[in-house]
């Protein structure tokens, strides 16, 4: 029987680097550390990425590749329920 | 066991949206007594227990400031939510397929409508400008989007809707999406794509994803969270607004501004423009002293071109626009949404 690696949540935060951007970072930086999870949070500030992606509403945050917020900054508690609701 | 469990969790959910309309429509009512009882409660609560003298001019000061500040409050709160959720059921990707491969024209007049419904922040102007250009949305029509959504907003309609009446409220909104709709059409007209980043053309946008689709308790917490941080942004400002007016109402002689920026100076327009345009501000912070300076007689079309300058045109979104135009078109557009609002501007001045 093979032990399963242990799973890393990833979130990603897009956005064109502006305040409401970073503000959802940080969110979503203390909605991890409330959750108590193991995640790997980043920052995609390359627009040509996001639209490729198809987003155009910023900031926006995908869980696992998933998005689940597009174009406001949300808490982070609230932010802790769109988490843990898709992983 | 089991069964009882799973047939649990869809009543438990109609029990909490059940329990959401009960509290919004709650609110609703409660909104409506206090908008009502507004006046009367503070002229009680002012000359009866408090003990003011109607008569005297810091009475009736005081009434009006609290009243004032009362009312803005509470339509901000009210119209605010209601307009977050209607827009929860419009995005900006909704929007580009909306508009994706029309002629211009008439997507003009759309665009800036949907410029003005669609839920979005500056900070989105560079991802949806090539969202929408990749969707084969012209550049006119994006740029009549991109001019209306900061122009005519939700905050200085409803503060103008409060401090000045539902026609100049009308009035604003009607020539803010003529600006957009025409300076998108005439931006258009210069062929402007030879002014666009050449990357801005290789960028091949993915699926429109729009996120989860919300529920009504969604939308709901979501306007809810939205009215909390207007206020939270607006109220000092408010305040503060008010401290300015009131002391350019106690320093400044009533015929100040009117002899030098009064309507008849034709002058006064293109100053309150060019003053605008490098200054970055939202409707929140420019309004009160909007309020203030039309009490000391500057005239309406010159303060509103002011605040269209202010709020349509800023450095930082120019900075922010020129990782995808070229410092050609951002002239342009400058100069050409500037001479909407110039001629906005001395429009409103001689008709009001």
């Amino acid at each position: 029987v093979k032990e399963e690696a242990p799973m890393t949540t990833r979130i990603t935060v897009l956005g064109p680097g502006c305040a409401r951007c970073h503000e959802l970072f940080e969110n979503a930086k203390a909605a991890v550390v409330d959750l108590g999870i193991d995640a790997d949070v980043r920052k995609i500030e390359d627009v040509a990425e996001m639209v490729s992606r198809g987003i155009m509403a910023s900031p926006a945050l995908l869980v696992n590749d998933e998005l689940v917020l597009a174009g406001h900054v949300a808490t982070s508690r609230r932010l802790g329920e769109l988490i843990s609701a898709s992983m | 066991v089991t069964t009882t469990r799973a047939e649990a969790a869809p009543r438990e959910r109609e029990v909490a949206i059940a329990r959401t309309w009960l509290a919004v429509a709650a609110a609703a009512l409660a909104w409506t007594v206090l908008y009502q009882v507004n006046g009367p409660l503070w002229e009680w609560l002012l000359f009866g227990p408090i003990g003011l003298d109607p008569r005297s001019r810091t009475g009736e000061s005081i009434r009006f400031f609290v009243f004032d500040t009362t009312k803005i409050l509470l339509l901000l709160i009210g119209i605010i939510f209601v307009i977050t959720v209607l827009r929860s059921f419009l995005s900006v990707e909704r929007t580009r397929r909306l508009l994706g491969g029309r002629r211009e024209g008439f997507a003009n007049v759309a665009a800036a409508m949907l410029g003005v419904a669609t839920p979005f922040c500056s900070c989105s102007a560079v991802p949806a400008f090539i969202g929408f250009v990749s969707a084969g949305v012209p550049l006119g029509v994006t740029l009549s989007f991109l001019i209306a959504s900061p122009l005519v907003n939700e905050v200085a309609v409803v503060l103008l809707f409060g401090m000045f009446g539902w026609r100049i409220a009308l009035l604003y909104v009607s020539a803010g999406l003529a600006i957009a709709i025409v300076s998108g059409f005439a931006l258009g007209r210069l062929s402007p794509e030879r002014w666009v980043e050449p990357f801005v053309f290789e960028v091949r946008a993915g699926a429109a994803a729009g996120g989860p689709r919300p529920e009504w308790p969604e939308r709901f917490a979501l306007a809810r969270e939205e009215v909390a941080k207007i206020v939270r942004k607006v109220l000092p400002y408010l305040l503060v607004g008010i401290g300015i007016g009131a002391a350019i109402h106690g320093w400044v002689p009533e015929s100040f501004f009117a002899r030098y920026a009064g309507p008849d100076n034709p002058f006064a327009v293109p100053f309150a423009v060019a003053l605008g345009i490098p200054l970055y501000s939202n409707a929140a912070g420019i309004l009160p002293l909007v309020e203030a300076l039309y009490a000391k007689g500057l005239a309406m079309g010159t303060l509103l071109g002011f605040m269209m300058a202010v709020v349509a045109l800023s450095l930082p979104e120019m900075i922010l626009l020129r990782r995808v135009l070229k410092p050609r078109l951002i002239a342009a557009f400058v100069g050409i949404v500037a001479a909407g609002i110039l001629i906005v501007g001395y429009l409103f001045n001689a008709v009001l």
